[in-house]
């Protein structure tokens, strides 16, 4: 199932009328818990607002008077609720609890996938669909206006940050990067006169598969396709991808997984026709 | 005036926020009298499109403990869920010490900072004098 396809499941700790109040330390101790599960938690009480309550399946959590959790549903029929009496829990059994309630409701499960997709900044992006055409896993893609977009961004590949290298713009943002203004930090100058960054990488690669990515010519299919020695041809590759991995940061496990020669200049031609059709529609 | 309602953003999935302001954050939150939102990764929920995101954006006026404005604006936007420009800070637990993010989160002032536009942070060369680090 695809993540967008999910709903998540929203934990509240209730602690008003009714019920009796949390220790701040064993608040913090279930909170912190829950939030390393991935879990969305809101804290009401007196002092202040929370965000509105929408669909989402919605667990209460208190100490409630007795023991004994209250018993209520949505008049509208909308919202899912349940509540649970925690007296007596330690973070523990609060998380394993929810962790429960969860399964049953069938609510995202999460942690299974580190969040690491490009994000765009459209007040940079100037739509040059250089991205599009870079990209050999489909990541990105045009909504109907021809409007470059993320669209797969399950398909990026974990820490590496090589499209966000090749946008004119700096306009593309890894959030979880360790440095700006890939990171989202303020472009200066600087980050824009990466031309220089992007001539290095190139010439390192002299013809290995990032040129090939970045030329899509038919004369870099030819010098593959003449590669007949497949040892010496992976040895040459090898080296190339290392040197590249140090100069662009880019995690060396992801350029050994990708594809063959072949597939990489299918793919690239691909990507290239997509960005193509999308410049063409933008200027009819 | 009712104070801005505040959001809390673990950053579950990385390690790029320092733990120790974001642990002393969630502590004091946890320690304060105030109702709050928190999520364990706002990139995570972008990713997946979470429709909550909708909800946390359009409760009105709000104080976000996450990362970089930047990045926190256009995580939102990817999600069809846009930050209210005139409404949203961002206290950035990537830089800031917890105290100063603390400071900000209980300030019923609110001090909006989104990015808004194109903007290119100058060079040494173009800044004032009193503001280039010596
Ligand atoms: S390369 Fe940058 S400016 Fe060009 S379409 Fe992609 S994000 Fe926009
Ligand atoms: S928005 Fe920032 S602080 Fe929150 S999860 Fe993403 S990178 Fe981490």
């Amino acid at each position: 199932m695809s993540l967008k396809d999910q709903t998540a499941l929203r934990i509240v700790f209730y602690e008003g009328d009714g019920a009796q109040s949390l220790e701040a330390q064993d608040r913090f101790a279930a909170m912190s818990r829950l939030l390393e599960k991935g879990f969305a938690v809101t804290r009401v009480a007196g002092g202040g607002r929370v965000a509105p309550a929408d669909r989402a399946s919605l667990l209460v959590l208190g100490r409630f008077d007795g023991g004994r959790a209250p018993q209520a549903e949505d008049a509208h029929g909308q919202v899912h609720i349940r509540f649970q009496d925690i007296s007596g829990f330690d973070s523990n059994r609060v998380a394993a609890t929810v962790e429960t309630v969860r399964a049953e409701t069938n609510a995202a499960k999460h942690g299974d996938w580190k969040p690491w997709f490009p994000v765009i900044d459209y007040d940079r992006c100037t739509n040059c669909m250089q991205c599009l055409s870079f990209c050999l896993f489909g990541v990105y893609g045009v909504d109907e206006q021809q409007r470059i977009q993320v669209q797969n961004n399950d398909n990026c590949k974990t820490n590496c940050p090589a499209c966000s290298r090749v946008c004119p713009e700096a306009a593309i943002m890894f959030p979880k990067y360790k440095a700006g203004p890939i990171n989202g930090d303020v472009v200066s100058d600087a980050d824009l006169q990466r031309e220089k960054m992007k001539v290095d990488i190139s010439a390192l690669l002299g013809g290995d598969v990032y040129a090939l990515l970045r030329e899509r010519s038919e004369k870099a299919k030819s010098r593959f396709s003449k590669e007949r020695d497949a040892n010496k041809a992976l040895t040459e590759r090898q080296k190339c991808l290392v040197k590249l991995a140090s100069a662009g940061d880019i995690p060396p496990e992801v350029l050994m997984s990708l594809p063959s020669p072949e597939e990489i200049a299918r793919r690239a031609e691909e990507a290239m026709a997509k960005a193509q059709a999308a410049l063409t529609k933008q200027t009819l | 005036m009712t104070p801005p309602r505040i959001l809390y953003c673990n950053c579950t999935y990385a390690q790029v926020v320092p733990k120790e302001v974001k642990e002393a954050v969630l502590k004091r939150l946890c320690e304060s009298g105030v109702a709050f939102d928190a999520v364990a990764d706002l990139c995570e929920m972008s990713a997946r499109q979470d429709a909550s995101l909708k909800r946390l954006a359009e409760g009105g006026a709000v104080k976000i403990a996450a990362c970089y404005p930047r990045a926190v604006k256009w995580l939102f936007h990817a999600a069809k869920a846009a930050l209210p420009t005139e409404a949203a800070e961002i206290l950035n637990m990537r830089v800031q010490s917890a105290d100063e993010v603390c400071a900000a989160l209980f300030n019923p002032e609110l001090k909006p900072n989104l990015p808004a536009g194109k903007t290119t942070k100058p060079s040494a060369e173009e800044l004032p004098k009193s503001e280039v680090a010596v």
